[in-house]
């Protein structure tokens, strides 16, 4: 067991010091969700009444579209220099390389999540209506369910031909019950119209699912050949 | 085998024309609906037997993880396919019936939307089939289906969350149905499934002597590296 929390660590302190000098994901991620954000503004150009019904599914869209330009970038930045087929011929549990790929990715898009949200609050007016101490526990469930299953499908699909159109087409289907489950907890919180107590058992369960789910079958994507 | 195939095709085709006459002509017609019922003896088969197609694909997926045998791969991919054209049958008779009927083309109720994420989720599968280098796609598909099947309970819970509209489970619902409109209903779906028994059972043939002309061609380029260069030098003049 320590053995993988310690390549865990290892692994994930090489990924952050990796991003922390390169700043390549959250920097792409951060004008990508900007884009969105401003575009969307535009299109709609909603009353502070409109934003907080459609708010949660435009906060959600653009944090997905974002964290899919970094779960792309995870993997790819093992095939230079050959690392992937230096970490499949050493004896390293496989889980371990995954669990620190998840760990870190979820650290991205909480940053940007970070960065991001104040702006949506200036951009769309928002206020909630509902209980707002529950918005962080859906932000980081739903960030988790995003980020578990699209650290898996990107490495599905560096395996696959125009790998970065591939990992969408594998997340967004497989997403659909978490996003629904982020977008109406979000929505009923905002709105204080509905209690968001089954969005967010539901987010939960989504979780625990695809993470052992991942966590079984990641050995198997890793040594495919 | 050449044999095999119209002695099973003639069956499947004389059952399928029994179905037809039965569907269009035998039946009685529904009180408040009308003709427009008669879709139902389309639309329900073709998602039963979707349905089934895509079962028999999850635990043929399950058996090639556990042995790594080619013959479970081959019969996930057809019965993917296969599922995938019925599927498309149900989420394209559904809206026509709905129409006249809820006076609305779609609407994102429990088995309406079931379907058509079951439908995203089996196009996904093939398009990762479609585009991974032929040596990982089993494995890299098979994990893909049993990803679906975890998804499903979760999109079930999703969805029925909301009110649903669609009519009740004509059969083990609470709905009634006329035994004379069951009879005909259970026709069509006999006929159905010999009809995608019969389909992926020549695409399982297919596949087998598909794979077996690549690996011909592919050994035989390895014996002969010359063709490619005459190729080169042809586009080069």
């Amino acid at each position: 067991m320590s053995t993988v929390a310690g390549l865990t660590r290892a692994t994930l302190s090489k990924d952050l010091r990796l991003e922390w000098r390169s700043k390549d994901a959250i920097n792409s991620m951060l004008f990508f969700s900007l884009l969105v954000v401003v575009i969307f503004s535009f299109s709609f150009d909603p009353t502070a009444e409109e934003s907080r019904h459609i708010a949660g599914g435009l906060v959600w869209v653009a944090f997905l579209f974002a964290a899919v330009v970094a779960l792309n970038q995870t993997w790819a930045r093992e095939l230079r220099n050959q690392v992937l087929d230096a970490y499949r011929v050493s004896p390293a549990p496989p889980n371990a390389l995954f669990l620190a790929k998840v760990i870190g990715n979820f650290i991205f898009v909480t940053v940007l999540q970070a960065l991001m949200t104040p702006l949506f609050i200036m951009f769309y007016n928002l206020r909630a209506l509902g209980p707002a101490y529950q918005l962080p526990i859906v932000a980081a469930l739903g960030t988790w369910a995003l980020v578990v299953n699209g650290t898996f499908f990107a490495a599905m699909s560096i395996r696959t031909r125009s790998r970065e159109i591939m990992l969408p087409l594998l997340l967004f289907p497989i997403s659909i019950p978490a996003l629904l489950a982020m977008v109406e907890a979000t929505s009923s919180i905002l709105t204080g119209d509905f209690s968001a107590k089954f969005w967010i058992v539901l987010l939960a369960a989504y979780d625990v699912v695809f993470t052992i789910a991942s966590l079984f079958l990641f050995g198997f994507v890793l040594q495919a050949e | 085998m050449k044999r095999v195939f119209p002695i099973l095709a003639v069956p499947t085709a004389a059952l399928l024309g029994y179905a037809l006459y039965e569907a269009l002509v035998a039946a009685p017609t529904e009180q408040t609906m009308g003709n427009v019922q008669r879709i139902f003896y389309y639309h329900v088969p073709s998602a039963w037997t979707a349905f089934i197609l895509f079962f028999v694909n999850f635990f043929a997926s399950i058996a090639y993880l556990i042995w790594r045998n080619t013959k479970a791969d081959i019969v996930a991919l057809v019965t993917a396919e296969v599922g995938v054209v019925f599927c498309s049958v149900v989420l394209v008779t559904g809206p026509i019936w709905a129409r006249p009927v809820w006076g609305i083309w779609w609407t994102w109720d429990l088995r309406l939307t079931l379907t058509l994420v079951l439908w995203l989720i089996y196009v996904s599968y093939l398009v990762l089939r479609k585009f991974s280098s032929s040596g990982q796609t089993p494995l890299l598909a098979a994990v893909l289906a049993v990803f679906g099947a975890l998804d499903v309970p979760l999109v079930y819970f999703s969805i029925w969350f909301f009110r649903t509209q669609h009519p009740q489970p004509v059969i083990g619902g609470g709905g009634s149905i006329d035994p004379r409109m069951l009879h005909v209903l259970l026709i069509n779906w006999l006929a159905f499934s010999c009809f995608a028994a019969l389909v992926c059972w020549s695409r399982y043939r297919l596949e087998i002597l598909r794979r077996e002309f690549d690996e011909t061609m592919a050994l035989e380029a390895l014996l002969e590296p010359r063709t490619s260069h005459t190729n080169s030098s042809r586009s080069a003049g």
